[in-house]
Parts: structure tokens; sequence; C-alpha cells
């Protein structure tokens, strides 16, 4: 076994893997930041407690419905993505003339509250959620185990990143969107309707948040905060990667997972301040992000 | 007649004036987590034990009234010593109780001490607030690092589990908690192989378990609390950390960090705690009482710290007439025997650890378990005497001053 640094070489492999998985919520995460600020210029602060309304989701289905895992994969985001809707009518887009700053305060608003009231209902501590029967157990690669549920938590969301990127930037669909963000007047006048898809938007980006909420219930403690503990750091990652960037969202994701995962071997103490750091040295030199286009 | 009755009412009035102005008027303040991840464990449960004793306690039999206030102090020392100040100065706070988060904890101590009030600790663990760090002001009623390392490191090594990796929450609790463990496990002829401080409030601990798997240590010390210890644990299943036959030694786990675990994931654990609301009757009418005001929940021993100290605490000040100052109500908490419904009869000593019996428990398994919130079962029970640190080894000034 060779080393690498002074950490022997399976070690290292093992914390990038793990990294490459935390990677992937904070890809799936910011991603959907993306797409919402992308289309509606928005900066969602609700992410989180859309996240965490996912997971809880994925509880209470199981709990009083017995429905398991794989079908909360595609209810919950459904449901989720609806309560996006309803915000997005009842509020959103009321401000879309405003300033972002108004829509930021509201959603920060809101996420407060959802917050707030899931604690009220359910307490702090958390609730258990366990690993689907099909996934339990792991594999032993050589240099690490690695659980049988986290490679299906980085295969899927990688599909997933995929897929969302495929659908904005190489289909009409796609096309339709980004024009109307482009010029939503010109847009309209095609007979398209915006507003209409601008609310779809906001559903679908939502619907990412409570997919990731999903699938970080077997691994992550179900608590109300779960989505205020990571949100801080996914903002971090869309600021790095660039707003509004759907590959930048993604790449910086998956990047940034792995650097925090080697943090975690080297200095421990500084794995929730490594992605600030690198957050102000990507705002010193490139201020719109790494994959930005620019102020 | 007219005259009379006026003459009649203003001597009433009188007198209830005067009863009035006689009154001990006793300002409690809960000071704890109110919305994070030692909510559950304390936070609005402590709030609903301080009332509780009050209620028990019957002010107005003594002469007294007594108010109860409440803040939220973030698990920031900052946030915490700027509360106490606030009560101490402007609110006439005569003590504070609870304040889980131990370098919150030792912030308020400070500022307590400074102000001549009470501080009685029952969320706060790190036993420096009995040893170096003590202070005239201060009761420290629950439990403490020391007294955990000693119940469940001492009960580990000695069955076999003599090598140990720590998972350290990167604070004065867990930094105390480890240091005491590691203290108790080598005394025992044990060996600590290693450890990995983690910051406070981390969601991804797998990195440090496979840190952990890879020192090979026989057991894995958490020495973290609250969601913290949930989710090592659960990431611990997953990551065959027992299947691999290391085991996990929650070295501070509360009764709602297994109910938020379920007993599938935290059977098997062994933890030591010093209250249990399914020990005996007194407890579970008391578990019950305050399951009133927090349905679906179970009282921890921190929630039920709070109600002994208070009562305690009342007490002393009821003996003295007076809860002017701190440090003399705090003697007579020390000169006066603890007796009370949770924690039976003790002592409050001379550096301010109240000594009772802790006990040693084991999580049940799932089908062991006949009705909600039945996790435990009891292994050990370590006697008063042994459960906390000898006052020599405390370091504490008040001790050898004395």
């Amino acid at each position: 076994m060779f080393q690498i640094f002074g950490i022997p070489s399976q070690a290292l492999f093992g914390q990038l893997l793990l990294g490459l998985i935390n990677g992937s919520f904070y890809a799936l995460l910011s991603l959907g930041l993306a797409v919402i600020f992308g289309m509606l210029n928005i900066i969602n602060f609700t992410h989180g407690a859309q996240y965490m309304m996912g997971a809880f989701a994925a509880y209470l289905l199981l709990q009083h419905l017995g429905i398991n895992y794989w079908a909360a994969l595609v209810i919950v985001p459904i449901i989720v993505g609806l309560t996006g809707i309803i915000v997005e009518r009842l509020f959103l887009q009321q401000l879309q003339k405003l300033d972002p700053l108004y829509g930021l305060l509201l959603t920060f608003g809101l996420a407060l509250i959802i917050e707030g009231l899931f604690r009220n209902y359910y307490g702090s501590s958390g609730l258990p959620y366990g690993v689907p029967d099909a996934l339990q157990g792991g594999r032993n690669l050589g240099f690490m185990f690695l659980p049988n549920y986290r490679a299906w938590v980085i295969g899927f969301s990688l599909v997933i990143c995929f897929a969302t990127w495929f659908a904005i930037e190489r289909t009409r669909l796609g096309s339709y969107l980004r024009a109307a963000t482009e010029n939503p007047t010109l847009v309209r006048a095609f007979g398209i309707n915006v507003p209409r898809m601008v609310m779809l938007t906001y559903g679908f980006g939502v619907a990412l948040a409570a997919l990731a909420g999903v699938m970080a219930a077997p691994i992550y403690n179900v608590s109300p905060q779960m989505g205020s503990d990571i949100i801080i750091v996914v903002f971090a990652v869309v600021v790095i990667g660039g707003m509004g960037s759907i590959m930048g969202a993604i790449i910086t994701g998956f990047t940034l997972g792995i650097v925090e995962g080697l943090t975690k071997v080297f200095f421990p103490e500084a794995s929730n301040t490594v992605i600030f750091a690198i957050m102000i040295v990507v705002l010193l030199v490139r201020p719109a992000g790494l994959f930005g286009r620019g102020a | 007649m007219r005259p009379a009755v006026s003459v009649a009412f203003a001597v009433a009035a009188l007198f209830a004036t005067a009863a009035r102005a006689d009154d001990i008027n006793v300002k409690i303040g809960v000071l704890s987590d109110m919305s994070s991840l030692y909510a559950d464990i304390s936070g609005p449960g402590s709030v609903v034990a301080a009332k509780m004793a009050v209620q028990d306690f019957n002010p107005a039999a003594h002469g007294m009234k007594v108010d109860v206030v409440s803040a939220d102090h973030q698990n920031k020392p900052d946030v915490g010593s700027n509360i106490a100040r606030q009560w101490y100065d402007v609110d006439h706070v005569d003590a504070i109780v609870d304040v889980p988060t131990s370098s919150v904890a030792l912030a308020v101590a400070d500022v307590t001490r400074e102000k001549n009030k009470v501080f009685l600790i029952s969320g706060a663990a790190t036993s420096d607030l009995t040893g170096p760090k003590c202070s005239p002001n201060n009761v420290h009623w629950t439990y403490d690092t020391w007294m955990l390392a000693n119940g469940t490191g001492k009960a580990l090594v000695k069955t076999g589990g003599d090598t140990w990796f720590f998972i350290t929450a990167d604070y004065a609790f867990g930094h105390a908690l480890e240091r005491d463990t590691t203290n108790v496990v080598q005394a025992n002829g044990g060996k600590v192989l290693g450890s990995v401080n983690v910051p406070l409030n981390t969601p991804d601990f797998s990195s440090y378990l496979l840190q952990a798997q890879a020192s090979k240590a026989k057991i894995i010390g958490l020495a973290n609390a609250g969601g913290d210890t949930i989710n090592a644990i659960k990431q611990g299943a997953e990551f065959g950390i027992t299947a691999g036959g290391q085991h996990f030694a929650g070295l501070l786990v509360f009764i709602s960090d297994v109910e938020a675990l379920g007993l599938k994931t935290a059977q098997g654990l062994v933890l030591t705690s010093t209250w249990y609301w399914d020990m005996n009757d007194a407890n579970r009418a008391w578990a019950k009482r305050w399951q009133a005001e927090r349905p679906g929940k179970f009282p921890t021993m921190v929630v039920a710290g709070v109600y002994s100290s208070v009562l305690h605490y009342l007490k002393a000040v009821a003996a003295l007439k007076s809860a002017a100052d701190g440090k003399a109500v705090v003697d007579k908490m020390k000169a006066m025997p603890t007796d009370d419904p949770l924690f039976g009869k003790g002592t409050v000593r001379v550096d301010g650890t109240v000594t009772h019996p802790a006990y040693l428990f084991e999580v049940k398994k799932p089908e062991e378990s006949k009705y909600p919130g039945d996790d435990f079962k009891l292994r050990a029970t370590i006697p008063a005497d042994e459960a906390f640190r000898p006052l020599k080894d405390d370091n504490c000034p008040l001790v050898t001053s004395n």
C-alpha cells in the first residue's frame, strides 16, 4: 500500500468516494437553486426547508400510509413540488417586477416559518427512517466498504443532474424557457404562456429539493433543522459555480464535495469552513463564479 | 355606615399591600437551546419542568412569589452570556437554570459569579464546572463528563473493549468528555488509538467513521451529543461498523436520541444516565404530568434535573427568606441534604456537584420493548459515592480552601 501526503492510499480513495457522495447532494440541491435563479431570478432561500419537507414527507408516507421508499421517490417530489407551485402563485408572482431582494426576504421568511412549524410538531431530535431493504448492506471495494445505498445515491443523482441539464440546454422546451428569461414579452408574443412556464419551473426546482430530501432520509437524521444545516453550504456552491449556471452547479457540487471530503482527513476541524474559504477566493478572482456568464 | 365601610376597605387594602411587600420575589430563568440540536434534550421541556417544580413547591405557602422566564441561547457563548447579563442586571433574575452546551455554560458561570447569583446546571456536561472552573455560585445537578466516562468507559473496558478511537465534537464539551474518558480507559488498562475533532452539527460522519474503521479500535467512542450522536450511529450502521466487530460507545445518549434512531438501529448501545422515566412509580407519575405539556415525548435526565434543582433551590431560598445573595443561597443548598421524588436523597458537595446514583443502561432490542418509551434495561447501578469524581481529583479551588 503506497502513501499520498502521509495518508494511506486506501483511506484517500475512500475519502474521495465519500466526498463524491456528499457532492451529489450538493449538486442536486444547487441544481434546483440554479434552475430557479436562472429562470425566475429568485434566490430561493426556502430550498433547505423544501429539502427537509421532502425527507419528512417520505417519513410520513411510510409511517401513516405504508408507502415505501421507492414510491416516495416519485410521490414526494410531486407533492412538495405542488406546494412550491402554490407558493409561486400566491407570493412569488407578485414580486416578479420588484428587486430580487424581496424574493430573497420572502423565501427566507417562509423557510423560518416552515422550519418552526415542523419543529413545533415533531421536535428537534429527529425521526427514524431506515435504508430500503433492497439496498441494505454493502460491498467491499478493497479500499473501503461502500454501502449499497450510497452507491445508489451517487448513480441516481448523476442521472437526475444530467437529465435536468439536457432538458434545459438541449430540448425545445428548454429553449423556450431560456428564451422566456431573456425576453419574456417577445416569447409571449409567440403565443407561449410564460407565467405558467415560470410557475412550473419553480415547481420543478422545488421537486428537485424534495427528491434530495427523500434520498437523504435514510442516511441523515430526519429533523427540522436538516435543511438549514446544509443550505448555507449549497448557497456557497451556487456562488462558486456561478449563479444560474446549470452545468456550473453540477460540477461545483461534486468538486466541492470532494474538497470537503479531503479536508475531513487532513484537517477535520476546518471541514465546515473550507467551502467558504474557497468561496472568498473565487469571489475575489472571478466575481461571477467559475462558470458564470459575467456580471 | 358608609364611612365604616370605606375604612374597612382601606384597612383591608393596607393589609393586602403589606402582605405583598413581605412576599419574597424570586425569578428563575431557564436558559437553553430552544430551537436546535439540543432542544429535545432540554429546551422547552426544561421550561415545563421548572414550572412544575414551582407548582409543587407551592410558593404562596412560603410567602414567596416565583416567576419563570426562558430564552434561547442558540448554542452560542456570546448570546448566552448577553442574555445572562440582561437577566441579572435588568430583569431581576435570581437564578439561571439548565444551560446545555458546555461552552455556553462556562460563559454563564462567569457572569453568575460576577453578579453573585445562582447557576443551577443540568444540561451542561463538562466536569470543569465543578473542577478547575468551579464557582461558589454553581450547583451541578444531573451529570458530568467524568461521571459519563466513569460509567460507560469503565464498563466497556472491563468487558473487553480495551482499544478506543474517539469521534469528538470540537468544543468544550467534546474535549472534556474525550479527556475524561481517555483517563478512565487508560486507568483500566485500555489504549486510545486515535481521535478526530468534528465541527458541531455535522450532517455527514462517513468520513470520520472510515477513519475510525481504519484505526481497528474495538470501541468507537462518540464524544458528542444530540443530533451529532444520532447521525454518527445511523451512518455507522450503514457502513457496517457493528457488523465488522467494532462497537459504538455513545458516551452521552439521551432517550430522545434513542427514539430518533429507532430501537432497530440503537439496540445494544450501552449508556450511562442518572435518571430514566420508567425506573419507578414516582418517575412514571412525574413523566406523565410532564407529558401533558409535551405530548409524545419522553423526559430526559436533564429535564428531571431541572425540576429537582429548582425545587432544592426554592427550599434554600425559603429557609434563608431571601434570594438576594447568590453565594449564601448556594451555601444553604450545600448545607441542606437534597430530597426530592426524582433523584431521592443526596448532597450538594462543596465543589457544587450533586451526588446521586448513576445507572448503566443498555438499549433494548425492538422485540423487548413493550410500549412507547420502553427503551432501556438496567445493567448496573453505580452508587452515589462512586458515580462522581472524588473531591481530591477536582482541582477545584473551593475544595483546597476548605
